[in-house]
């Protein structure tokens, strides 16, 4: 029999491809290719820029269409899981899903201005911010560890470029290089959880994981506990908790800040989005074991963070070891493990990208050419100069400290009441000491903005513009942090369905 | 006939090992690393893996060991390297690493401690398919295909990424201060 008779013999029975399922991050890639074919073909560059930014925020646009369909989809028709059980279509991707694409359509609207400010390649950005969205979107819903990785280092390393994007600056080539380091030893540690679980498990699918582990009772777990801390030690770099956080406030303060104010929110959205599914939901009977672990990355991320905070002077570099403390609120959510922490986390992560946006937005159009205007100093006098920004900023840096009236107040409050609904005391007890000491990094700068001018150098020399869309951009995250702090019930009730449709589908299963 | 080409593979590789780690000149060192990738590689074969013995000869024998290669001729290596060790205790800690690594392999392969799911045991082509390649080709177009595709957006990255960190930036950065 030759080859071809043999092969023709045994017909492959490929799966079913559910085009709904992957069209957002179909969508969103397409405009990456797209925005990079046009990049290569066309000749007169002015023309590229405007075209390819045009083509990155439709994509977004279209990718948040589709995301509603599936919404609208699985509001009525229940979870569902798709190709292979390795896409799982349920209403906490949707969530986080929409999370990434708010900070991503944001951060394309920012990045306009610091583009042609800075004289960058404006298609190569946007088709990478694109990717790493890709990676976002495809972590939110994904179903198998395998694709859990893969989505990880589809959203790393596009940043890793990102971050070093600004090649005449050394500082981000260096924070580049660190994070593309760090980052990789990450991947590598998670690669090891994930095949030390698949060892324990059989499988890499969380379904089955789930469905495993509850109809068999392992006599020895060495090797799938082994797995789980290295997998949360893999996640737990890239939401930046301690002790896994050294890589933050290098590359924070180094990588062109408009990347910051887009990977600081969504980055955390992803990672989140993987550590709930795999903890609360595949582990879920593990629950007894990977608790504590998370109970203590929660109390030190919240510790370090706000602590190390303090005595920074770098105002990027403050703002990253507070989102090494953010990152302990969300952990707390996450340690909490029922359906109100998982609630709380998620709607923590989506106030965190509004504010941290926000935060990051004003900085970015305060650093002025060359992007290097960060430090406290430089925002001695801001309030004069431009009252509004340095309201705005007021505004997002309060609501980071959980000042009611803004979203971050009901986000820290959501979170230490399912905290303290399950009996977690000590851990509400220091989540509220973190905000209290970090309410007073915020205030440095909040103090240095309102301050008068007379005692420090002339920083208002070169004035700050705001372009068009950095300003769209910047109204919306003020209006979203708002809204999340005024009517906290629609993004709250969503949240809420999103975990109820979350659990709905880890059961059913495919 | 098995167990002498096993001694003498083994022999093979082992001296390679020791090859990379004592040998002097860098170049030497890559090129036993070759020697022991490869024996390595017939000893997949021998245990039916052919297609794990074919990604140990493209991916380890060739690509990894061509990019030590390439490493190692780009940073321009005489054969009199001084191999100054910036950090004595190095030596000493892979040595009882490595003496760990040991103590570990053998115990877990003297006990049975860990339980998970059961695995099977036997050749791959036994129901009558032509081996473990195309095992594993249905296991990528069937139930890995959505992980199979995905790939495609890391290779896309991989090549606008290498492009835009390697290419000489045109612009030159205004100083502070100056009209754009």
């Amino acid at each position: 029999m030759t080859v071809l008779a043999q092969a023709l013999d045994a017909a492959v029975d490929t799966p079913r491809v559910d085009w709904l399922a992957i069209a957002p991050e179909t969508v969103l890639f397409g405009a990456a290719v797209a925005i990079v074919l046009g990049r290569a073909l066309a000749r007169r560059r002015p023309l590229v820029d405007e075209a390819s930014f045009l083509t990155a925020l439709v994509g977004v646009v279209a990718a948040g269409v589709f995301t509603f369909v599936q919404w609208v989809v699985v509001d009525g028709d229940g979870p569902y899981q798709a190709i292979a059980g390795m896409v799982a279509v349920d209403g906490f991707a949707v969530f986080v899903r929409t999370v990434v694409l708010i900070a991503t359509f944001l951060g394309l609207l920012l990045s306009a201005g610091y583009l042609r400010r800075e004289g960058l390649e404006a298609p190569e950005y946007h088709a990478l911010m694109l990717c790493s969205a890709t990676g976002m979107m495809l972590m939110a819903s994904a179903n198998d560890l395998i694709v859990v990785f893969l989505a990880l280092e589809i959203l790393s390393i596009a940043l890793y470029v990102l971050v070093a994007f600004d090649r005449r600056r050394v500082t981000s080539q260096e924070a580049g290089l660190k994070y593309f380091l760090l980052g990789s030893f990450s991947s590598a540690v998670l690669l090891y959880g994930i095949a030390l679980v698949y060892g324990g498990t059989g499988t890499t699918n969380l379904t089955r994981i789930a469905r495993f582990l509850a109809g068999t009772t392992l006599l020895e777990e060495g090797v799938l506990l082994t797995g789980l801390v290295l997998m949360l030690v893999g996640l737990g770099f890239k939401v930046a908790a301690a002790p896994f956080h050294m890589w933050a406030p290098d590359v924070y303060q180094g990588s062109p800040t408009p990347v910051v104010s887009f990977m600081g929110g969504a980055t955390k959205a992803a990672a989140f989005a993987a550590i709930l599914r795999v903890y609360a939901g595949a582990f879920e009977l593990y629950r007894v074991d990977w608790r504590p672990a998370v109970w203590a990355l929660a109390v030190l991320s919240l510790v370090v963070g706000s602590v190390a905070a303090l005595v920074q002077t770098d105002v990027k570099r403050m703002l990253a070891y507070s989102s090494v403390a953010h990152a302990g609120y969300v952990l707390i959510g996450v340690q909490v493990g029922n359906e109100a922490g998982t609630t709380a986390a998620l709607y923590y992560v989506m106030a965190y990208t509004l504010m941290v946006f926000g935060a990051f937005a004003v900085v970015t159009v305060v650093g002025r050419r060359g992007d290097r205007r960060h430090e406290l100093a430089d925002y001695r006098g801001l309030a004069g100069a431009q009252p509004v920004l340095a309201a705005l900023l007021t505004l997002f840096l309060l609501a980071q400290a959980g000042v009611p009236l803004t979203g971050g107040f009901v986000a820290k409050l959501s979170v230490f009441d399912a905290a303290v609904d399950a009996g977690q005391y000590w851990l509400a007890l220091v989540g509220m000491l973190a905000a209290a000491v970090s309410a007073f990094v915020y205030l440095r700068i909040v103090l240095a903005m309102y301050a008068p001018e007379d005692d420090g150098p002339a920083v208002a020399a070169r004035p700050v513009r705001v372009d068009l869309a950095a300003a769209v951009a910047l109204a919306i995250a003020a209006a979203g942090v708002l809204f999340l702090g005024l009517l906290p019930d629609v993004v709250l009730d969503f949240a809420r369905d999103a975990t109820q449709l979350l659990a709905a589908g880890g059961r059913a299963g495919a | 006939m098995e167990a002498v080409l096993f001694f003498v593979l083994a022999a093979g590789a082992l001296a390679g090992a020791l090859g990379v780690v004592l040998g002097r000149n860098p170049v030497h060192c890559a090129l036993f690393l070759l020697v022991t990738m490869a024996a390595v590689a017939v000893f997949f074969l021998m245990q039916d893996a052919d297609l794990v013995a074919i990604i140990q000869l493209v991916v380890y024998a060739s690509a990894i060991v061509v990019l030590f290669l390439f490493v190692i001729t780009l940073l321009g290596v005489d054969e009199h390297e001084r191999l100054d060790e910036p950090h004595p205790f190095q030596r000493y800690a892979a040595i009882v690493l490595g003496a760990v690594l040991l103590v570990q392999v053998l115990v877990v392969i003297g006990n049975d401690w860990a339980t998970g799911a059961r695995s099977t045991v036997g050749p791959l082509d036994e129901d009558g398919r032509s081996g473990n390649v195309e095992t594993l080709a249905r296991a990528l177009f069937t139930d890995y295909i959505w992980a199979f595709e995905v790939t495609a957006v890391l290779l896309v990255i991989a090549v606008v990424g290498g492009v835009v960190l390697a290419r000489r930036s045109g612009r030159r950065l205004p100083a502070e201060g100056e009209r754009p």
